[in-house]
């Protein structure tokens, strides 16, 4: 991120923001080219980015400020139900979306904060364990009061944004719900616009605080860094950027669903995606979650569909689908990744200068 | 809740906590000497459940007398304790060892890995439902009115309290037993000075010893097993585990006793689907409180947080 500038236009072809830029204009396109987009891809795609959201506040916490943090789900969960008790109809709020995704945004970063705070004092592997089992009192929460959130059922229906609002004769809030690129590139819009906030903060004051404190905090403290407060900014910043994933996830499928769905698999899952892409690396991050979950969601029922086809009887359910078999790809992937490149598919030049540097 | 129920959910709780603070000290055991979170460990755990299962249905037919059944409950305990221990032998040197030296969070995520295939194994093994667990005894008998306590209860501590026994005089009497102690009172360096490869492999052998007689004592405490019973459990015993301070034994054992008599108490309380909430609540208003648990070392200033 920090080469020099020299005018090279080589140089400038392969960074990283002329990367992410050609792919954020390829996947505005993607819509406008691909055949059958608005069906069934155009939501799978869409809950990717929104994953891609949430993974890149969870970098923020493990990779850029180095603590591990195995609760991000919770977060989206809090986002996410937060939006849904403010907007659905049978509660006598019904703010807007607007306004209620603003509130979200509030209450998952104080909530963020509010883990922060007692939490500073662990040490990484305890730390770890704490944000863990805040994830799953988070889910309980959310799962037992029913009153408040639905409980199994979740809550629903989630108006979409713009609902009733009418411009130039298209009614905004009917395009979103029945049309899904609506909100493909509202996800998208919200994606590059954090990529671009990230690699700001990433080159910023507070970005570099982050990897002192990060490398050793008894230093930074030294040098004046007030390692409680850039901590407890990682919290806030991760929080928040969940909380927008939730917004939009729970407003793109119109309810909040099983809040079962927000618990420690999921949250292991973002931070698996994370590190398979490198850790502290921004595109790292993206291209992990877009070949976990794109594995996930998209290949295997894909695959199995397809194996469905060739043998109708026999291969519809048991061991001879791919899905039943999900679980342990996803495992030997990980662990073959972690044998033989550590950094991550796409490291942060950093991160791997000095995993090499030490381990060479 | 009246001040009987209150006692009957206590011993409960107790043998709940003795279960768990077995697994516990496998998570606490691995923790003070590689300096990892074994989170493998609850599918460990679960697949030992597993071949209980698979052994005692082979059993259960045959209708044996109380002696006998008791005795092939004890053969088939010690026969999952040294599969589990052979398999966490296994996952140690095939997947943890080549990353000794590697980035921190290698072997972290390399556990989820672990823990992510055993789960599978354990859902082609088990189906995705819940299965009865075979009652060789049987179990539900009370002892005498008025006693809270069953011949289940009765048949998990004949298994528990021995494994806790053996393992106070292994840690007490043995060389291999005073190593790990030094190890997890001073700190890991204590491992990397002497023997280290065939210290970690005992290790790793005795907490997936214990961890697979848990499996029985589980199995027959709770009746039912699934596939993800072992990440179930494995959350409750990690968070024994670092309640009574990671990397210590009595700690391990403390904080399962206790982490079973909330579950068991609040179960009765507030009703079992609030159980996980009030455990883990707990742990996370303790640690504010004492970071390094009930029983863990002080961190010394300057240690890299």
């Amino acid at each position: 991120m920090t080469t020099a500038r020299t005018g090279s236009a080589t140089r400038w072809l392969r960074s990283a923001t002329f990367s992410e830029g050609l792919v954020f204009c390829l996947l505005a396109v993607a819509p406008l080219a691909i055949p059958g987009f608005a069906g069934g891809l155009g939501g799978q795609v869409t809950s990717v980015l929104i994953l891609c959201i949430a993974a890149l506040g969870l970098n923020v916490m493990v990779g850029f400020a180095g603590l591990l943090h195995l609760g991000i789900a919770a977060f989206i969960g809090i986002g996410g139900m937060t939006l849904a008790i403010l907007t659905v109809p049978t509660n006598p709020l019904e703010i807007g979306f607007l306004p209620a995704v603003v509130v979200s945004l509030v209450v998952t970063t104080c909530v963020g904060m509010l883990l922060g705070g007692p939490t500073l004092r662990l040490r990484g592997d305890s730390l770890a364990v704490v944000t863990l089992v805040f994830g799953e009192v988070v889910r309980v929460l959310l799962r037992n009061l029913e009153e408040i959130t639905g409980g199994m059922q979740g809550l629903g229906p989630v108006p979409p944004p713009g609902a009733g609002v009418v411009i130039a004769g298209i009614d905004l809030g009917r395009s979103f719900v029945i049309d899904s690129r609506w909100f493909y590139y509202l996800a998208l819009a919200v994606l590059a616009t954090v990529v671009a906030l990230l690699h700001g903060v990433e080159r910023s004051p507070l970005g570099r605080a982050w990897s002192a404190v990060r490398e050793d905090a008894l230093a930074a403290a030294t040098l004046g860094i007030s390692v409680t407060r850039v901590r407890l900014s990682a919290y806030a910043l991760a929080a928040a950027l969940a909380g927008v994933a939730g917004c939009l996830s729970v407003a793109s499928l119109g309810t909040t669903g099983d809040p079962n769905v927000f618990g420690f698999s999921r949250s292991v899952a973002i931070l698996c995606a994370v590190i398979l892409g490198g850790l502290g690396s921004i595109p790292g991050t993206l291209v992990g979650v877009t070949i976990l979950f794109g594995f996930d969601i998209m290949v295997i029922p894909w695959a199995d569909a397809w194996l469905q086809q060739m043998q109708p009887q026999a291969w519809t359910t048991g061991p001879l689908t791919l899905g039943s078999w999900r679980l342990a790809l996803v495992g030997i992937a990980l662990i073959v990744m972690m044998r033989f490149r550590p950094e991550g598919l796409v490291p942060s030049r950093r991160l791997a200068a000095e995993l090499h540097e030490v381990h060479r | 809740m009246n001040l009987s129920s209150f006692f009957q959910q206590c011993v409960i709780g107790l043998i709940d906590g003795g279960v768990l603070g077995l697994i516990a000290v496998g998570y606490t055991l691995v923790y003070g000497t590689v300096g990892l979170i074994h989170l493998a460990h609850g599918d460990v755990v679960m697949l030992g459940g597993c071949l209980a299962l698979f052994a005692l249905s082979l059993v259960e037919p045959l209708a044996l007398d109380p002696a006998l059944g008791w005795l092939a409950i004890i053969a088939v305990t010690l026969g999952c304790g040294f599969c589990c221990g052979s398999l966490n032998v296994a996952i140690d040197w095939l997947i943890y060892r080549p990353l000794r030296q590697s980035a921190p969070l290698a072997p972290l995520v390399s556990a989820v890995g672990v823990s992510l295939i055993l789960m599978n194994v354990g859902m082609l093994w088990l189906g995705s439902t819940d299965q009865a667990f075979p009652e060789v005894l049987p179990g539900n008998v009370k002892l005498a009115a008025g006693l809270p306590v069953t011949t289940a209860d009765l048949l998990v501590l004949s298994l528990v309290l021995p494994a806790w026994g053996g393992l106070t005089l292994l840690l007490r009497r043995t060389r291999l037993g005073r190593s790990l102690r030094s190890v997890a009172a001073v700190s890991r360096a204590a491992a990397q000075r002497g023997g280290a490869d065939q210290f970690l492999t005992a290790t790793f052998f005795l907490g997936g010893f214990l961890g697979g007689v848990a499996s029985v004592a589980a199995g027959i405490h709770t009746a039912t097993i699934n596939y993800q019973s072992g990440y179930q459990t494995g959350l409750y015993a990690l968070t024994a585990a670092v309640l009574g301070g990671i990397g210590s034994v009595p700690g391990a054992i403390v904080g399962g006793v206790l982490v079973g008599l909330i579950r068991s108490v609040s179960t009765a309380a507030l009703g079992p689907r609030w159980a996980a909430a009030a455990v883990f609540l707990m742990l996370i208003v303790i640690l504010a409180f004492r970071p390094e648990g009930l029983f863990g070392q002080q961190r010394r200033a300057g240690e890299a947080g």
